[in-house]
C-alpha cells in the first residue's frame, strides 16, 4: 500500500502529512518538557537551601557552554543538510548531515565526563532535590538526542538511497528529522540557563 | 517551508541560517557575561529567560522555518502554548501558599 502524500501537499492541511505529523508529535514533546519545567519551578520554590544544593553540584559552566554552542553549530549543519537536498547536491548533503552526527555525539561524550564528574563526587540524583531534576532533565534531552542520532545516522547510511529512486521523499524525510533536531537543541536552550546559570 | 520550493530560494536562504547561526552564538556569550554580573536573583532570571526566549525563537522561526509555516501548524502551536502556560503557571501560584523556602511542603524529603 502506498503512503498517501510524502511529497504534494494533503489539500485540507496545506502540508505533506509526515510533516503534521512530526508537528504534532513535537506538541506532546512540548508537554512532556513542559511538565518536567513545571516541577523544576515547584520544587525549587519549596526548597529551603536549594542556592547551596546548586553550588555543592559544581556544574561546569565551560563545559555546558562548549555543548551548547555544539548544538547550535549542529542545528546549522542539519538545516544546511535539507538545504543541500533541494539544491540537489547530494555530496554536501552527506558531509552536512555527518557533521550534525558528530556534533551530536561530541555532545553526547562531554556529557557523560560531566556526568562521570558528578558520579566521582557521589553526586547521585538521590543526594538532593537539585541534583534529582538536573539528572531527570539533561538524561531525558541526552536520550533524545542519542534518538536523533540514530535517525540521521540512518539517513546517512541506508535511508539515503531514497535519492535515487524519490529525491523528494528523502528531502521531505530530513526536514522532519530536522524539526525533531532542531526541537531538541531549542529545548537545550532553556535547559542551559535554568539549570546552569540560575 | 513547500515541498516545491525552488533550488534558487533556498539558496538565498544559506545566509540567514550562517546569520541566525551567529547571533545564536553572541547571545549565548552574552547569556553567560550577564551570570557574572551578579544580578538580583527576579533580574537574573528575567534576563536568562529573555536570551533563551529570543534564541528559541530564531531556531523556531528559521531553522524550523515557521517563518511563513501553514495555518494548521500555528493553530497546533497556539493551543499547545496555551496548556504549556498553564504548566508554568501553576507552580508560580503556590508561591503565595507561605510554604515557599520553607523547606516543609510535600516535596521535602
Amino acid at each position: 500500500m502506498e503512503i498517501p502524500y510524502t511529497t504534494e501537499a494533503r489539500p485540507d492541511t496545506g502540508l505533506y502529512n509526515g510533516k503534521f505529523g512530526i508537528w504534532l508529535f513535537l506538541a506532546s514533546e512540548v508537554m512532556l518538557f513542559g511538565g518536567l519545567f513545571s516541577a523544576y519551578v515547584f520544587l525549587r520554590n519549596g526548597a529551603s537551601d536549594w542556592h547551596a544544593w546548586h553550588e555543592a553540584a559544581e556544574l561546569n559552566i565551560s563545559l555546558a557552554t562548549f555543548n551548547t554552542a555544539v548544538l547550535i553549530a549542529s542545528s546549522v549543519t542539519m538545516v544546511m543538510s535539507w538545504a543541500s537536498l533541494k539544491m540537489n547536491q547530494f555530496g554536501r548533503y552527506r558531509m552536512y548531515l555527518a557533521l550534525t552526527v558528530l556534533c551530536g555525539l561530541i555532545f553526547l561524550v562531554v556529557k557523560y565526563f560531566e556526568y562521570s564528574a558528578k558520579f566521582h563526587h557521589q553526586h547521585y540524583p538521590s543526594t538532593n532535590t537539585f541534583l534529582a531534576i538536573y539528572f531527570t532533565m539533561t538524561g531525558l534531552h541526552g536520550i533524545h538526542v542519542l534518538a536523533g542520532m540514530v535517525v540521521n545516522t540512518y539517513f546517512l547510511g541506508p535511508g539515503a538511497k531514497m535519492w535515487r529512486t524519490e529525491p523528494l521523499r528523502l528531502t521531505n524525510r530530513l526536514e522532519i528529522s530536522g524539526l525533531y533536531w532542531h526541537f531538541v537543541d531549542l529545548v537545550w536552550i532553556f535547559l542551559f540557563p535554568v539549570l546552569y546559570l540560575l | 517551508m513547500d515541498a516545491h520550493h525552488h533550488a534558487e530560494a533556498v539558496r538565498k536562504h544559506v545566509w540567514v541560517y550562517v546569520a541566525v547561526f551567529l547571533a545564536l552564538l553572541v547571545l549565548t556569550a552574552l547569556t553567560v557575561t550577564a551570570r557574572s554580573m551578579n544580578f538580583g536573583l527576579a533580574l537574573a532570571v528575567s534576563v536568562a529567560l529573555l536570551i533563551a526566549t529570543v534564541k528559541g525563537s530564531l531556531v523556531a522561526g528559521y531553522f524550523m522555518h515557521l517563518v511563513g509555516e501553514k495555518r494548521l501548524v500555528y493553530i497546533v502551536l497556539a493551543i499547545t502554548a496555551i496548556f504549556l502556560l498553564a504548566l508554568l503557571v501553576l507552580p508560580v501560584l503556590n508561591l503565595h501558599d507561605g510554604l515557599v523556602g520553607t523547606g516543609t511542603g510535600p516535596w521535602s524529603p
